[in-house]
């Protein structure tokens, strides 16, 4: 058994594994990708495994909205942080894919990064930031701003499978309720949203009708991404890791958010605001509050925070510091591409 | 005009042998079969329904009104095998034979069911007005004004106070959460309604004001009703016609007042005697 | 014009509560009764007064005999289906009894209005003839929204009695419907009656009273025993009701 020496990791299950020297993360890392992977299979997961997870996607996309359970593996991350999404892309993904990873809308992101290289380390596929440029782009949080085309395929990480859990717990009820396209309950929950704020007040996870059947939960992203979604040219799945089911809008579907005939669906307001780095106002803004950079000071009260509002999408947000008007469609050879909230046209943008 | 004819419905519980129905009954004197064990809860029962009319059934617990109501309320348990034929004016078919869309589309406008007990029939921690709104959206309505004016419109039939409509239904007195009931059963404007037990869990003092709630309703949209109670003042104030029941079978059936005035069968009789 | 042929009507109960005993409650009762009549039926307490009207009513199921109904259709009431007597009732055939028969915490206009309700008057129009009917029977005014229960008998009896007139029905069934009313109530009832006699109304009455009964009847007929011992009009009727 390998001595512990400047590990402060409390994994001491070394017995049977490849003892790593971990004078930083970086060094262990490093030592994985030259000893580590030996014995793993292509894309981390086994080929069965990969099947498998790729026949459930087959028929969630065969019945687009309704969730199909799948064998979802132990994976090096915690569940929660992406292990639902991170199979469905490795189960997708071979040697000549370019793959996008996102978190929060940033590529930079410590979990984002990891999920990133382990794809790198394990399904040798080259990474990338641009969304243009990916093949497969997974997500949690974000549908990417730049629109994306039928040769992309988009994996979204979902937390919680259900709509209908907002309004009854019971799985097994609202199984039954997807069966029989009984959504009264969220209907209900609708109308007590706008009683209590006179408007429907859901802030994520807003729940989606897709081809006019199923009920689904479109994951965490804000309500700016689900009309994208509709009729898109790219394919979506969606997986959960904890949960084990995988569902899919593919191309070309309806996707149809709940809403009243007078009380209608409304994505996110930025009134009068634009990002503070590229000055964007037809983009899904955070706000973001920073230390003013000089000074170091006292910073216990607000007034030395300031708070700006900036892209969320950081990939985009880097391309329209370089170009202003670039359009959401700047990559595609035609214009007038309707890709949610405010996209401006391409020609009239040019 | 008829607008529901039952015929020789029967629910049981268990395995059934040929001597069931021959081994209970009124003249038995049980429910339960002595040579299989089965439970015949309700059996050889035949009634109809006016449009309009208000039929009464009543009869000790056991007797089986609760398993007849629930049969011609489309309530499914799962563990009971029910039997016969219900035909009903707006649907092509026996009742008992219908799948679960048929069944969830006529509970939604044509026949409304009042639970004896108020959890099996409200979600508590809805509002008032969610619950009775859960009846129109499941219905297909989709405005909002409109799903609000007639959750208005039937809180101020059923006398429930319009200001407590956005409270949870957690929140009401029982004979509130009963008008509740009634206002989400008369929310499609359905042609029958099915009251199992309706004064159950209520005070004397509110019993009354509900059940006249009910009738003036019932009244004036002429809704048909199969109003169940072990209760015979209940049945009294609100039948035009009543069936009496005893181990599992009808043994007496006629108007309202004639029953109760003029006994035929011998255990009506009893029933009638014993109330003070 | 004959109204209501009544043939052979006879009642008798089973009581299984009681050994089976059979108690004969009507014993081949026959009269006729003409269109506008005034009928009052007398006799000794027992006799089968109110057994009678109940058998003409159909709250009692008639054991023999034949209860001629002339309406629009020829209906024979002590053998027709629940739903023709159903339907008489809501429209040709009112009854009132001694006792008011309510849920409690209906206010009085209501509990008059209701037979007009039932057969689809709106409600306010049927409020207004039941303000109109109260007021007539000298119900005052500020009792019309009150609750029936917390009446005097006499009130009581007014109001039960302008529900039974509100539907304006053809043939009209009395039991008592006078016997708590002081003499002057009683006197307004009467004419209350009368007026709708006026209007074509055929009344069948039990009265308690032989004062009322002089004062309204045309013919009188005689129980006792439950069968009958005569059919008078109202000038042979010396006021004796057995032998």
């Amino acid at each position: 058994m390998a001595k512990e020496t400047t590990s402060q990791h409390r994994d001491e299950s070394t017995g049977g594994g490849t003892p790593v020297p971990t004078d930083s993360v970086d060094a262990a890392l490093s030592a994985v990708e030259t000893d580590g992977l030996s014995g793993y299979n292509y894309a981390y997961l086994d080929e069965h495994t990969k099947r498998e997870v790729r026949r459930s996607m087959l028929k969630a996309v065969a019945i687009p909205g309704h969730q199909v359970p799948y064998a979802s593996r132990p994976m090096p991350l915690a569940r929660g942080w992406g292990t639902g999404g991170i199979q469905a892309s490795l189960s997708l993904l071979g040697p000549a894919d370019t793959l996008k990873v996102i978190d929060q809308g940033a590529d930079e992101s410590v979990n984002a990064a990891n999920i990133r290289r382990l794809a790198e380390n394990t399904a040798e596929v080259a990474t990338t930031t641009d969304t243009t440029k990916a093949d497969l782009i997974q997500s949690r949080h974000r549908i990417p701003e730049e629109v994306l085309t039928d040769d992309q395929r988009l994996v979204l990480q979902v937390p919680i499978t259900d709509a209908l859990r907002k309004v009854d717990p019971s799985d097994a009820a609202n199984r039954r309720r997807h069966a029989h396209k009984n959504y009264g309950k969220m209907w209900v929950h609708l109308y007590e949203n706008v009683v209590e704020y006179g408007e429907i007040n859901i802030a994520s996870r807003y729940p989606t009708m897709v081809a006019n059947r199923y009920l689904m939960d479109p994951s965490p992203i804000p309500r700016w991404d689900v009309p994208k979604l509709d009729d898109a040219n790219h394919l979506t799945i969606l997986a959960a890791g904890r949960e084990a089911r995988i569902y899919a809008v593919p191309p070309h579907t309806s996707v149809e958010p709940l809403a009243f005939e007078d009380r209608s669906f409304t994505v996110e307001r930025f009134p009068e605001q634009a990002c503070h780095a590229c000055g964007s106002t037809d983009t899904y803004l955070v706000e973001v509050s920073e230390e003013p950079g000089t000074t170091a000071g006292d910073d216990d009260t607000a007034a030395s925070f300031e708070t700006r509002y900036a892209c969320n999408d950081s990939s985009f947000c880097a391309k329209r510091r370089e170009n202003p008007n670039l359009p959401k469609d700047h990559h595609l050879d035609r214009s007038g591409v309707d890709w949610g909230p405010a996209t401006p046209d391409g020609g009239e943008n040019a | 005009m008829t607008l529901l004819e039952a015929s020789a419905v029967e629910t049981i519980y268990g395995p059934g042998c040929p001597d069931c129905l021959d081994a209970t009954g009124d003249r038995a004197g049980t429910n339960q079969c002595p040579r299989c064990g089965t439970v015949v809860a309700c059996a050889e029962a035949d009634l109809d329904v006016a449009e309009g009319e208000v039929l009464g059934i009543v009869g000790e617990s056991g007797s089986g009104k609760s398993s007849l109501a629930e049969a011609l309320a489309l309530e499914r348990d799962p563990e009971a095998t029910v039997n016969g034929e219900v035909s009903y004016a707006g649907h092509d078919g026996n009742l008992l034979e219908v799948d679960y869309q048929t069944r969830h589309d006529l509970r939604s406008r044509d026949i409304s069911l009042v639970h004896q007990h108020i959890r099996d029939g409200l979600d508590l921690e809805f509002t008032g007005g969610g619950n009775v709104a859960e009846k129109l959206l499941s219905a297909g309505w989709r405005s909002y004004e409109d799903v609000r004016m007639r959750v208005r419109e039937l809180f101020e039939e059923t006398e429930i106070p319009v200001a407590r409509m956005d409270d949870p239904a957690r929140t009401y007195s029982g004979g509130m959460q009963r008008r509740v009931q009634i206002a989400r059963a008369l929310a499609t404007d359905p042609d029958l309604i099915v009251l199992d037990e309706p004064t159950t869990g209520l005070d004397v003092s509110v019993q009354a004001r509900v059940l006249d709630t009910f009738r003036r309703v019932q009244r004036e949209e002429g809704v048909a009703a199969i109003v169940v109670s072990h209760d015979l003042g209940v049945v009294r104030l609100l039948a035009d016609r009543t069936l009496v029941m005893r181990h599992g079978r009808i043994v007496e059936s006629g108007l309202t007042d004639r029953v109760m005035e003029d006994p035929h069968h011998e255990y009506t009789q009893t029933l009638i005697n014993s109330v003070i | 014009m004959t109204v209501l042929s009544v043939e052979g009507l006879s009642k008798t109960f089973d009581v299984h509560v009681l050994d089976d005993t059979q108690v004969v409650g009507l014993d081949g009762v026959s009269f006729n009764v003409r269109e506008g009549e005034f009928l009052a039926v007398v006799g000794e307490s027992g006799s089968g007064k109110s057994s009678l009207l109940k058998c003409l009513y159909r709250t009692y199921d008639p054991t023999d005999g034949r209860v001629v109904y002339h309406g629009d259709d020829e209906v024979d009431l002590a053998t027709c289906d629940d739903r023709t007597v159903m339907a008489l009732r809501g429209t040709a055939i009112g009854y009132t009894s001694q006792f008011l028969n309510e849920i409690p915490r209906v206010p009085a206009v209501d509990v008059v209005a209701r037979p007009l309700v039932e057969q689809g008057t709106p409600a306010e129009t049927a409020r207004g003839r039941a303000r109109e009917l109260l007021q007539a029977l000298s119900v005052p005014a500020e009792l019309w929204d009150a609750y029936p229960a917390t009446f005097s008998g006499g009130e009581r009896q007014r109001v039960n009695l302008a529900q039974a007139l509100a539907p304006d029905p053809d043939l009209l069934l009395l039991d008592e419907p006078t016997s708590a009313l002081d003499p002057e109530t009683r006197r307004e009832a009467i004419d209350l009656l009368e007026t709708a006699l006026g209007q074509g109304t055929t009344v069948i009455g039990v009265f308690h009273d032989t004062d009322v009964v002089a004062a309204v009847a045309d013919r009188v007929v005689v129980l006792d025993e439950g069968r009958i011992q005569a059919v008078l009009p109202i000038e042979e009727f010396d006021g004796e009701v057995v032998r």
